[in-house]
C-alpha cells in the first residue's frame, strides 16, 4: 500500500481527496488502479502525468517501482525550452 | 523580367552570373551560386548574419543587389581559410567555444577580419562596438570577445 | 534494461576536459548545412499568406487567381489541411495554429499558402489570395483579457477547475492551485508583510535562424523532410498525424539548427510545406521571414502576478502567496501553472500557495521558451523577496540563505528534495569577491535566485565501433549547443580511449529509435545516459571477441582504459588487445561491433542558480548599462565545462535583454508593432559586459556521471536579478518588465510627485 498525494486540480478527479491509499507496486499498476477506481483519471493519464517518488520525478518510466513508505506525488507534465 | 549579367571576383574567383534587377547578393550567393555560408537572419539588415566584404567595406549581403557586385572584389567565409589552415579567427572562435549554435558565425567572423584588418589591436571596448552590427543569441558575447582579442594577438605576433 | 542509472562517484580522463567540438570547423566555414542551406532537384518556394487582423472570422477564401498565375504550382488552405486529430484537442490546436480554420486568431495567423516556382511569383500570388474577412474585436492584454466585458476567443472554453463547473465561456482556460500549510495562519504570524503586483511583457526567443525546411512528398506515401528543429521524431509525430502519413515513411532529417529556446519544439511551416509537396508533387522549400518569425512563431507569455511574502523579525519566512496570470495566444496551455509551480521552489516554507490562471488572448501561441514560465514568477517572487529583506533590516543574501531550500524541504510544488544546490550557490555568491567590489553613484547591485525541474525523457543512441577502431556515435537529440562533444567525451570515457578517436552525429528518424525533443536541459542529460549504456553494451561484445581472440572464457576478461585485459593467473602471459585491434579483427570474430541503448532517462536533476548583477542608470533618460555580472550554477558533473559557461552566459544574457529592452508591442489594432530585430531590440556585443560564471558541480544521485541539466535555468534569475539592482540604484522599486527607458523615467517621475 503506498499513499498518493495529488496535485490541486488533480484532486478533482479524485473526488476532491487529495491523498489516496492504493496497493500498487510499480507506477503501470498505480495508474491502472487510479484509472479502475476513478474513471475521471484517465483522459489525464493519457495527456501526461510525473510521478515524483522520494522527490525525484519520473516522466515515462511506467515500470519504476514505488518502494513501501516512499513519498508519492503526482505532477502535471511539464513543458521545458 | 530580364536579367542582368554580372562579372564580379568572388574570393578571388572569376565569377559570371544572371540575376534579376531586385535581386540581393545574398540571394545571388545564396541560391544562384551555392555559396550558403552567409545567412539570412532577418533581411533588413539588423542581424549582421549575411555579412560580406565588398572591395574592404563591410556589408549586409542583404542590403546589397546582386547587380551591384559589378566589378566588385567580394570575400565571404567560404573564402576565409587558406587551403586546409584555418584563418586565426576561425580557429580562436575553436578554442574559445565562441560559437554554440553556429548560425551567426560566419557573420562574425567576416566582421571581426574587417576590424582587425583597420585595427590590428582593438581594446575591449572596440571589439564590443566593432561587432555591434552581429548578433549572437546563444553565448552572450564573451567568449567571441576572448576569441577576437586572441585572435588579435596571434596575428600581431604573426606580421612581427 | 539492466542499466543502473545511479551516481557512482568516479574520476574521469575525458568528462570535464574542454576539447574543440566535433561540428566546429563545418561552423567556422560556412560549410554546416541550416535548415535554409539545403535544396533538392524540382524544388517550389514556399510563401504563406497571413491574417492582417488580430480576431476575424474567415468567411471565405478566394485561391482562383492565384492559381492561374503562370508558375504557381499549388495554394493551399485549412481545405487542405483536414482534421485528422480524431478528439485530440492539443493536436487540434496546433492544426488550427498551422493554417487558421475557421477564425483568425491573431495577426499573423497563417490563413493560405502557395508553392511557386521562384519567390517573386510565390509573392505575387499571395497578393492575389482574396480573404473575406469578418473583423471581430480583440483582446491582447492578459488581465483585459480576463475581464467578463473581454472579447471572447473561443466560446467552447469553460474555466477548468473551478470548484463549480462555469455556466458561461471565458478566456481563462484554467486554474491551477499549489502549495501546502495555511498562509492564513501563516501571514497571522508574520511581523512583516509585502504584498505587490508585477507585470512583464511578451518576448521572443529570439533564434537568429528563421523556421526553414524542405518538404518532399511522394505520390506513394513516402516524405521526406529537412528542417531546424529541437526534435525530428516529435515533428515526425506530428506532421504524419496531420497530414496522414505512416509516422516510419516520413523521414525527418534535423538540419544543423541555428538556435531554438524552446521556440523550435513546435511545428509550424513544416505540416504547411508537406501539403503543398503533396498537392504539388514537387519538392517545396519554405523559410520563414524575420516577420513572420516574430508575429507566428515563438513567443513567451506575457504575464501579471501579485505577491504577498511574510516573515518574522528574525527573517524567517512565515508565508507566501502568488497569483498568476499568464498569456497562452489564442489555445489553452500550462504555462501559467508551470509558474504556480516553479515561483517559490527556492525557499524552504511552511506555508505557501499559488494559483495560476491561463489566459487566452489574440497573441501567437504561447511557446515554450528556456525554462518557460519560472523567470517571470522568479521576477515576482524574487523582487518581493528582496524588499522583504530590507524592510526587515537583513542582507538578501543572508535573507535568502536563512530560508533557503535544501534536502528534504518540501518543495512549494510537492515533493520533497534530494540533494539540491540552491544553498550551496546562495553560500558561493556570498563569499563572491563581486559582492563586496565598490559601487559608483547611480549605481546599484542585485541578486536573485532561480529555479528550474530539468527534463530526461525517451532516449535512443547507437555506438557502432569502425574496423580501424574508430567509434561513431549516432544520437537522437538534436545538438542544439555543443552536445555532440559532451557525448563524445562520454563514449571516449566510458571506452577508455581518446576523444579524438569518437565522432558524433544526430541521426535521422529512420536510422535510429524514437527520441524525445531536445527540451527541459534533457539533451546530454538523457543522451549522455543513452551513451553510456550503449558504450556499456559495445564493451561487453568487445569483451566477447577479445576472448575467442585468446581462446579463453569471457569471464575471464575485464575492460581496463580502452583495452582488454585477461585476468587469472593461466593467462598471465597473454598481453592487452586495445580497441582498435580487436575491431580490426572483428570481421573474423562475428561482425561488426556495436553498442545499443534505448532508455527512458528519468530522475534528472533539479538545478539552481543564483545571480549577481551591477547596473548604472542614468536618471535624465532612463536608459541602463550592465557594469558587471556574475552567474553562479549548480550543473550537476559539468562535462564539458566550457559549453556549460556558454549555457550560463547565454541565458544570462536572453535575460538580461528582457529585463531591460526586448517586448511585444501591440498596436491598438492589435497588430505587433515591432517584428523585427531593428524595433525588438536584443542585446548586441556593445550592451554587455564580460559574464562570469562559477559552475558548482552537486552530483545529481540518478545519473552515472551525477549529470543534471544545465541548459535553462540560466534565465530565470536575470530578470529579477536586474530589477533589484535597478531598485536598488533608483530607490523606486521596479515592477514592470522590461525596465525601459520610459518606464524607468515614468518611476522615477511617479516616486518624486509622490
Amino acid at each position: 500500500m503506498v499513499e498518493v498525494t495529488l496535485w490541486g486540480s488533480l484532486s478533482a478527479a479524485a473526488g476532491g481527496q487529495s491523498k489516496l491509499d492504493i496497493e500498487a507496486k510499480d507506477i503501470r499498476e498505480l495508474f491502472r488502479k487510479l484509472a479502475e477506481q476513478y474513471p475521471a483519471f484517465e483522459p489525464l493519464i493519457d495527456r501526461g502525468i510525473a510521478v515524483a517518488i522520494d522527490g525525484t520525478i519520473y516522466r515515462d518510466t511506467w515500470s519504476k517501482e514505488l518502494p513501501p513508505g516512499a513519498e508519492i506525488f503526482l505532477l502535471p507534465r511539464l513543458a521545458g525550452g | 523580367m530580364a536579367g542582368v549579367a554580372v562579372s564580379t571576383t568572388i574570393n578571388g574567383d572569376h565569377v559570371e552570373y544572371l540575376c534579376q534587377p531586385d535581386e540581393t547578393l545574398l540571394d545571388v550567393l545564396r541560391d544562384r551560386l551555392g555559396l550558403t555560408g552567409a545567412k539570412e537572419g532577418c533581411g533588413t539588415g539588423d542581424c549582421g548574419a549575411c555579412s560580406v566584404i565588398v572591395d574592404d567595406r563591410l556589408v549586409c549581403s542583404c542590403l546589397v543587389l546582386g547587380a551591384e557586385a559589378e566589378g566588385r572584389q567580394i570575400e565571404t567565409i567560404e573564402g576565409m581559410a587558406h587551403g586546409d589552415q584555418l584563418h586565426p579567427l576561425q580557429q580562436k572562435f575553436l578554442e574559445h567555444a565562441a560559437l554554440q549554435c553556429g548560425i551567426c558565425t560566419p557573420g562574425f567572423l567576416i566582421a571581426a577580419k574587417d576590424l582587425l584588418a583597420k585595427n590590428p589591436d582593438p581594446t575591449e571596448e572596440e571589439i564590443r562596438f566593432g561587432l555591434a552590427g552581429n548578433l549572437c543569441r546563444c553565448t552572450g558575447y564573451d567568449k567571441i570577445v576572448r576569441a577576437v582579442q586572441d585572435a588579435a594577438n596571434v596575428m600581431k605576433e604573426g606580421s612581427r | 534494461m539492466n542499466f543502473d542509472p545511479r551516481y557512482s562517484g568516479r574520476s574521469f580522463s575525458s568528462v570535464g576536459t574542454r576539447p574543440i567540438r566535433p561540428d566546429g570547423v563545418d561552423k567556422v566555414t560556412g560549410r554546416a548545412r541550416y535548415g535554409a542551406d539545403f535544396n533538392m532537384a524540382g524544388q517550389l518556394v514556399g510563401r504563406v499568406l497571413r491574417s492582417p487582423h488580430a480576431h476575424a472570422v474567415i468567411r471565405k477564401i478566394d485561391t482562383s487567381k492565384a492559381e492561374k498565375l503562370a508558375g504557381v504550382k499549388a495554394v493551399i488552405t485549412a481545405a487542405d489541411l483536414p482534421d485528422l486529430t480524431d478528439g485530440d484537442a492539443a493536436m487540434y490546436d496546433i492544426l488550427d495554429n498551422c493554417m487558421a480554420r475557421k477564425k483568425a486568431l491573431y495577426d499573423g495567423h497563417a490563413v493560405a499558402a502557395v508553392a511557386a516556382i521562384d519567390a517573386r511569383t510565390a509573392r505575387q500570388a499571395l497578393k492575389l489570395i482574396e480573404v473575406d474577412y469578418e473583423v471581430l474585436p480583440h483582446v491582447t492584454d492578459v488581465d483585459e483579457a480576463m475581464k467578463h466585458s473581454a472579447p471572447l476567443i473561443n466560446d467552447a472554453i469553460f474555466t477548468e477547475g473551478l470548484e463549480e463547473k462555469p455556466v458561461k465561456p471565458s478566456n481563462v482556460y484554467k486554474r491551477t492551485q499549489y502549495g501546502h500549510g495555511d498562509v492564513h495562519q501563516g501571514f497571522a504570524e508574520a511581523d512583516m508583510i509585502v504584498e505587490r503586483s508585477f507585470k512583464t511583457e511578451q518576448t521572443h526567443q529570439g533564434y537568429i535562424e528563421p523556421h526553414a525546411c524542405v518538404a518532399s512528398v511522394n505520390p506513394d506515401g513516402t516524405a521526406d523532410l529537412w528542417v531546424c528543429t529541437q526534435g525530428h521524431f516529435v515533428y515526425r509525430q506530428h506532421c504524419a498525424q496531420l497530414l496522414g502519413l505512416e509516422a516510419s515513411k516520413l523521414r525527418v532529417t534535423s538540419s544543423e539548427i541555428g538556435g531554438g529556446f524552446g521556440g523550435k519544439t513546435h511545428v509550424w511551416a513544416e505540416p504547411v510545406a508537406l501539403a503543398l509537396s503533396r498537392k504539388a508533387g514537387r519538392p517545396v522549400k519554405l523559410v520563414m521571414t524575420r516577420d513572420e518569425v516574430f508575429r507566428a512563431s515563438g513567443p513567451t507569455s506575457a504575464t501579471s502576478i501579485d505577491v504577498k511574502i511574510g516573515a518574522r523579525n528574525d527573517g524567517t519566512i512565515t508565508a507566501a502567496e502568488a497569483t498568476l496570470r499568464y498569456s497562452c495566444g489564442p489555445y489553452a496551455g500550462m504555462w501559467a501553472e508551470i509558474g504556480a509551480m516553479t515561483a517559490f521552489a527556492c525557499y524552504k516554507l511552511e506555508n505557501v500557495k499559488t494559483v495560476g490562471y491561463e489566459v487566452l488572448v489574440n497573441r501567437p501561441k504561447t511557446a515554450a521558451y528556456r525554462a518557460p514560465s519560472a523567470p517571470m514568477a522568479a521576477f515576482a517572487v524574487e523582487s518581493a523577496v528582496d524588499e522583504l529583506a530590507k524592510d526587515i533590516g537583513m542582507d538578501p543574501v543572508d535573507f535568502r540563505i536563512k530560508n533557503a531550500a535544501q534536502e528534504g524541504t518540501r518543495a512549494s510544488y510537492g515533493p520533497v528534495y534530494g540533494p539540491i544546490g540552491i544553498g550551496p550557490t546562495l553560500e558561493a555568491v556570498k563569499n563572491h569577491p563581486h559582492m563586496k567590489a565598490p559601487l559608483k553613484q547611480n549605481q546599484g547591485r542585485g541578486m536573485a535566485c532561480g529555479f528550474w525541474f530539468n527534463f530526461g525523457g525517451q532516449t535512443c543512441t547507437d555506438l557502432n565501433i569502425g574496423m580501424d577502431g574508430s567509434v561513431s556515435l549516432a544520437v537522437g537529440t538534436v545538438d542544439v549547443g555543443g552536445s555532440r562533444a559532451s557525448l563524445s567525451l562520454v563514449a571516449a570515457e566510458e571506452l577508455g580511449i581518446d576523444y579524438s578517436q569518437v565522432k558524433a552525429v544526430v541521426a535521422d528518424t529512420s536510422s535510429l529509435g524514437y527520441n524525445d525533443m531536445t527540451d527541459g536541459s534533457r539533451g546530454t542529460f538523457s543522451s549522455s545516459m543513452a551513451t553510456i549504456s550503449a558504450a556499456r553494451n559495445a564493451i561487453k561484445v568487445l569483451r566477447e571477441r577479445a576472448a575467442q581472440m585468446w581462446d579463453i572464457p569471457v569471464d575471464d576478461v575485464v575492460w581496463e582504459k580502452g583495452h582488454a585485459v585477461a585476468k587469472g593467473e593461466k593467462h598471465g602471459n597473454l598481453g592487452k588487445l586495445s580497441l582498435k585491434e580487436i575491431a580490426a579483427q572483428s570481421g573474423k570474430t562475428g561482425g561488426p561491433i556495436a553498442g545499443h541503448s534505448e532508455l527512458v532517462a528519468d530522475g534528472a536533476g533539479v538545478s539552481f542558480a543564483t545571480h549577481i548583477c551591477d547596473i548604472e542608470v542614468d536618471p535624465e533618460t532612463g536608459s541602463t548599462r550592465v557594469i558587471r555580472y556574475t552567474v553562479v550554477q549548480d550543473a550537476g558533473k559539468a562535462v564539458h565545462p566550457t559549453y556549460v559557461e556558454g549555457q550560463y552566459q547565454g541565458g544570462a544574457a536572453q535575460g538580461i535583454g528582457w529585463a531591460l529592452n526586448e517586448e511585444y508591442i501591440y498596436g491598438k489594432d492589435g497588430r505587433l508593432q515591432n517584428p523585427g530585430f531593428l524595433d525588438y531590440r536584443i542585446p548586441v556585443c556593445s550592451d554587455l559586459p564580460m559574464i562570469d560564471t562559477q559552475i558548482l558541480e552537486i552530483p545529481n544521485p540518478n545519473h552515472p556521471y551525477g549529470v543534471r541539466g544545465v541548459g535553462e535555468t540560466s534565465i530565470v534569475p536575470p530578470l529579477a536579478a536586474i530589477a533589484n539592482a535597478v531598485s536598488n540604484a533608483v530607490g523606486v522599486r521596479m515592477t514592470h518588465i522590461p525596465m525601459s527607458p520610459p518606464r524607468i523615467l515614468a518611476a522615477l517621475e511617479a516616486e518624486r510627485e509622490g
